[in-house]
């Protein structure tokens, strides 16, 4: 495993990581988004997002986001540029909290996903129900917003465990 | 109390303002570019139409290509299990078989006479088929629609019916030069004129955004006689898009009222994007 952690692709693989993840979730057909369970989705990317662009932004970078969002857009079909405005809205929500907050704490960040994810769920309804005439089912939304939510903290110790990962190879 | 609105002004300024190190561009920049990037795909003209169809045809490609291996795995998957069903389904076919031969005969016999009361009528409809394979099948809560392999060099239009066998799933709502998008008959948006027989009740079958449709547009006097029937949706040709007696889905006792659709739209591969030409018409 030391061996493994030297490799300089291994090391190359871990830093982008995130990235990739980022472009495999919005270009695959397998979305968490839409498990074809009744009453149950979340959405990962908003959780990968507000992750990465909390904890360690130099991982994420706005382009990149910018870019995934228009992907999204058109695999799912919605008009485009949604996406990637909801996308950016939830970093300028983690810039702020970055800039306000001198000590990184897990329950603060994980109340202030609610409110985001409420906010940009709310903005992506506006836009698609009342500007596109795209009708959308609000149960779906609300089921969202709420797994979105619940799933932080599993995700949390996933991508805390890659970012430690990361910074431990970057101080290496 | 200033000191309090200072700091919200610069953690705000500096939230949308400031690069970090690996950062091109600032956060406002790209919210600015993302409005305009909307109200740009609103409008109509030439050479936003282009670029659309060509960041479509970009990446339609790349996620078929990036949905390869799983794709895969789901085919494996489906091979095992008919594998492992194999006996049982065996002897559901026959069953099937045997009835359905009983059903051509019969099948055959109204077809021709359909044909001749048609000529009687001096209407005809004539189809123009083209096959195509399913790229993209990636459902969302938002849209359920599917991207199919041809588009507008294969003389695909918007409006064009998509059926799996012999069953309706959807319309083409979008259309690129290799591909198009076709919206299924369970999206919310969906809207199909239609008919319910044995009554010959006129309808329109709604999508609900879950795996079933709904009937809208009928009297309740109507849907009380449903009960203890089973109620078989066909397109009712009324929209001029598509032609009659298509079939949609059935309601039978159990689905309370809920269009249980013939196709299954988990599992389309391949389907017909047919054009209706009806003559006798103007």
């Amino acid at each position: 495993m030391s061996s493994l952690n030297k490799s300089p692709f291994f090391r190359i693989f871990i830093s982008y990581l995130p990235i990739i993840m980022l472009f495999f979730s919005v270009f695959n057909e397998f979305d968490f988004n839409y498990l074809k369970l009744d009453y149950f989705a979340f959405n990962f990317v908003h959780l990968l997002i507000f992750f990465w662009t909390l904890r360690n932004p130099d991982q994420l970078g706005y382009l990149a986001i910018f870019f995934a969002g228009i992907i999204n857009d058109v695999v799912i079909g919605i008009p485009i540029g949604i996406s990637s405005f909801c996308y950016l809205i939830l970093c300028s929500v983690t810039a702020y909290i970055r800039n306000i907050t001198l000590s990184p704490n897990f329950i603060k960040d994980w109340i202030s996903l609610l409110f985001t994810i409420l906010l940009i769920n709310s903005i992506q309804v506006i836009i698609l129900d009342l500007v596109f005439l795209i009708e959308v089912d609000y149960i779906n939304y609300l089921i969202n917003s709420g797994f979105t939510f619940l799933f932080y903290p599993i995700f949390f110790v996933f991508f805390n465990f890659l970012n430690e990962r990361i910074s431990y190879q970057a101080n290496d | 109390m200033a000191t309090g609105r200072d700091d919200f002004v610069i953690a705000i300024r500096s939230a949308f303002l400031k690069k970090k190190d690996k950062q091109k561009f600032s956060l406002l920049t790209l919210i600015f570019l993302s409005i305009f990037v909307i109200v740009l795909s609103n409008l109509n003209f030439k050479a936003i139409q282009v670029i659309k169809l060509g960041i479509n045809e970009v990446i339609y490609i790349s996620s078929h290509i990036a949905s390869i291996p799983e794709n895969k795995l789901k085919e494996i998957n489906l091979k095992f299990k008919s594998h492992m069903d194999l006996y049982e389904n065996h002897q559901k076919e026959l069953i099937e078989i045997e009835n359905s031969e009983q059903l051509k005969l019969q099948n055959e016999f109204l077809t021709t006479e359909n044909k001749k009361l048609r000529e009687l009528l001096d209407e005809s409809i004539n189809s123009e088929e083209i096959f195509a394979r399913v790229l993209i099948d990636k459902d969302s809560p938002y849209l359920k629609s599917v991207v199919l392999n041809k588009g507008t060099k294969d003389k695909v239009k918007i409006g064009m019916a998509v059926i799996d066998e012999v069953y309706l799933v959807g319309q083409i709502i979008e259309v690129n030069y290799s591909n198009s998008r076709a919206l299924l008959l369970s999206d919310l948006n969906s809207k199909i004129p239609s008919v319910l027989e044995p009554d010959d009740i006129q309808s329109v079958v709604s999508g609900t955004g879950g795996n079933f449709g709904t009937i809208e547009h009928t009297q309740i006097d109507y849907k009380e006689g449903f009960k203890n029937k089973e109620i078989i949706a066909y397109t009712s040709g009324l929209g001029g898009l598509f032609k009659p007696g298509i079939p949609i889905g059935k309601i039978d006792s159990s689905s309370n009222g809920q269009i249980n659709f013939f196709s299954d739209f988990t599992q389309l591969n391949y389907v017909k994007i047919i054009s209706y030409k009806f003559e006798g018409e103007e």
